[in-house]
């Protein structure tokens, strides 16, 4: 088995890409994800990949669109004033069904907001990364091993699938350390059939294209989208489950905010309540399934995450009504602690909600 | 029997093309797919459309293509010739693709030396849109969002977009020619065939600005619009090389 080594999340990102065969990246510096880019900068050159600092991320965008388009495995990464940015490119990449993976180490916002760790583009990444009726495949890590492991997966689905992949980190998972183990690396695959790389005379000419002017095609085409987007619901959903089985109070949290509510969901226990945690790893498609599971037995839910209440809309539609679905959550770039969720889950417990 | 002079060159594929009468864009097509064939590239070509009137070039051409957001062409024609370094890539644009939204992006690939060809299609006007105001409206031209003329004390200047990409290094050609006789046709020929030749000795960016007609929205028939381009762009828009590294420049 390869060794462990002590990596900053950022860079374990830029790392697990190489190792998945990814040669070209094409970014824009932006806290708090620059490692990301810095690391790229130093090893593409050296293994005969490519690192291309565009001059926005408009531009990085459809840098990648291209790159996507000629075939080539090819990521971007940036935080969230960059993704809005982006949201054009990511539009025309959707439409267009080009593969391609996006990071998104988040930040606090609106507007230029802050620099510390957030989740508050949850939003933006599950329902309208850009204009238009599509969706990405949104991965949810919540330590750098499975950053590094959700990388590998990303790309290969997104090949799959032909559609835009995103991690979404946060700047906690970003600049921590952490040790991980590495996936051995694959060499980059060339066998994109329908792409634009140059006929060479052998066969019809691609056209990777997003404008269908002609409104029953462009309907045809977006429910054919949709109809692959179910297929996905059914079988790419992903969710870790901790102590949830006889639980009556279910927390659902993803990414940073999961490991604060796994050690509130210990003490919780320790104190004889019965809590337990739901983790989506996929944000979409959502783990509705996982969490459906547990309506029966839960008493509640309580959804907590690094915004206002975005995820909390997911887990009501799921339940339905059938149970209480709560909401605790920390904003600007403020972590929640587990002692604040643990009284949370006190309150809920004493029926106090 | 009648003789044909001048066959549909392989590149352009057998389909009706879609522009107005007396519409410069198909000419400039033409030239495109001729030297595409003279150089034998048809294989390893990728063109890259932009949104416009030109926006359905992936119909008409018989090579690999991409089509771009409103003015990315030239950073998803990067995204490709990075891929793949032995293509050849040219993007196709309008003013409002390639001087307006798309300024900045155009600027950073011809800073880069990004090794492309962009054919750049200046009819003075947004076409597609159904005829407003483009970067490169002359001062007083009526254009529907310009319905007095344009003022350029309130709608700014027209960029000479050739003029201002010659001082950025890493252009290796930037010229300026029209289509509106035959001696002009040859001329601008010319010039495209060089643009790619230029790429496939690994020069750096090449732009060909075509002075164009927009009969339809200039509100003319097709040989008036061909007038008025002599009459008023010429003069502001003077034909010429602005830039050629020649044997220099790699
Ligand atoms: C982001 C975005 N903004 C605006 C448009 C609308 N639009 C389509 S074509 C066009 C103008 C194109 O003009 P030009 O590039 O000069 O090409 P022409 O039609 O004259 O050939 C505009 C503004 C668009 N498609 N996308
Ligand atoms: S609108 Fe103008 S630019 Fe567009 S096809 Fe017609 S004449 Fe050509």
């Amino acid at each position: 088995m390869a060794d462990k080594v002590l990596m900053k999340g950022n860079e374990a990102i830029a790392e697990a890409a190489i190792a998945a065969g990814c040669r070209h990246f094409f970014g824009y510096p932006i806290t708090p994800q620059t490692e990301v880019a810095a690391y790229m900068s130093k090893r593409m050159p050296k293994i005969g990949g490519l690192y291309l600092q565009a001059e926005s991320e408009v531009a990085s965008i459809n840098m990648v669109l291209g790159a996507g388009a000629a075939g080539v495995r090819v990521m971007t990464s940036t935080s969230s004033p960059g993704i809005s940015l982006m949201s054009e490119g990511i539009s025309y990449i959707a439409g267009s069904d080009v593969p391609c993976l996006i990071v998104n180490v988040e930040r606090g916002g609106p507007g230029l907001g802050g620099i510390q760790p957030s989740q508050s583009d949850y939003f933006q990444a599950t329902k309208a990364t850009g204009h238009g009726d599509f969706h990405l495949l949104v991965f949810a890590p919540s330590t750098v091993q499975e950053t590094v492991d959700l990388i590998s997966d990303a790309f290969d689905l997104g090949d799959k699938y032909r559609m835009p992949t995103m991690i979404l980190s946060d700047g906690l998972l970003g600049q921590m350390m952490e040790p991980v183990v590495l996936p051995e690396p694959r060499e980059p695959v060339d066998n994109k059939d329908w792409a634009a790389k140059g006929h060479q005379g052998k066969r019809k000419h691609n056209v990777v294209n997003s404008l269908y002017i002609e409104p029953l095609e462009l309907e045809r085409l977006n429910v054919e989208r949709f109809e692959k987007y179910e297929r996905i619901k059914e079988t790419e959903q992903r969710a870790e489950e901790y102590l949830a089985d006889d639980a009556e109070i279910i927390l659902v949290a993803f990414g940073a905010s999961s490991r604060i509510c796994h050690s509130a969901v210990d003490m919780a226990r320790a104190q004889g309540i019965k809590a337990g945690l739901v983790r989506p790893i996929t944000l979409w498609p959502y783990p509705d399934k996982t969490i459906r599971k547990h309506i029966g037995h839960a008493k509640a839910f309580l959804s907590v995450e690094m915004n206002m209440g975005q995820m909390v809309e997911d887990v009501r539609t799921i339940v339905e009504g059938k149970k209480p679905v709560l909401f605790f959550g920390r904003t600007g770039g403020v972590v929640p602690t587990p002692k604040e969720v643990l009284e949370q889950i006190v309150k809920i417990n004493g029926g106090d909600y | 029997m009648a003789k044909v002079i001048g066959e549909r060159p392989k590149a352009l594929l057998d389909v009706p093309l879609h522009y107005c009468p007396g519409c410069t864009h198909g000419i400039v097509h033409r030239l495109v797919a001729e030297v595409i064939d003279e150089l034998g590239i048809e294989g390893r070509t990728v063109g890259v459309a932009s949104v416009g009137c030109s926006v359905f070039t992936y119909n008409y051409f018989g090579c690999d293509m991409v089509q771009a957001p409103h003015g990315r062409a030239p950073a998803v024609a990067t995204g490709v010739k990075r891929a793949r370094p032995d293509d050849v890539v040219f993007t196709y644009q309008g003013d409002g693709d390639l001087a307006a939204i798309g300024m900045g992006e155009t600027v950073h690939a011809a800073a880069r030396g990004e090794n492309i060809v962009a054919i750049f299609i200046n009819n003075a006007i947004y076409g597609m849109t159904g005829g407003q105001m483009a970067p490169t409206t002359l001062p007083g031209q009526v254009t529907q969002t310009t319905p007095y003329g344009r003022d350029t004390s309130v709608a700014g200047n027209p960029i000479r977009v050739c003029e201002l990409l010659s001082s950025v290094k890493g252009v290796a050609l930037a010229q300026r020619v029209t289509v509106d006789c035959v001696k002009n046709v040859k001329a601008a020929k010319k010039a495209i065939k060089k643009a790619f030749e230029y790429q496939m000795a690994g020069k750096g960016y090449c732009i060909i600005e075509v002075v164009s007609t927009c009969p339809t929205n200039w509100g003319m028939a097709p040989g008036d619009a061909l007038q008025w381009l002599r009459d008023n762009m010429l003069p502001y828009y003077p034909l010429g090389v602005y830039k050629d590294v020649g044997e220099g420049e790699q």
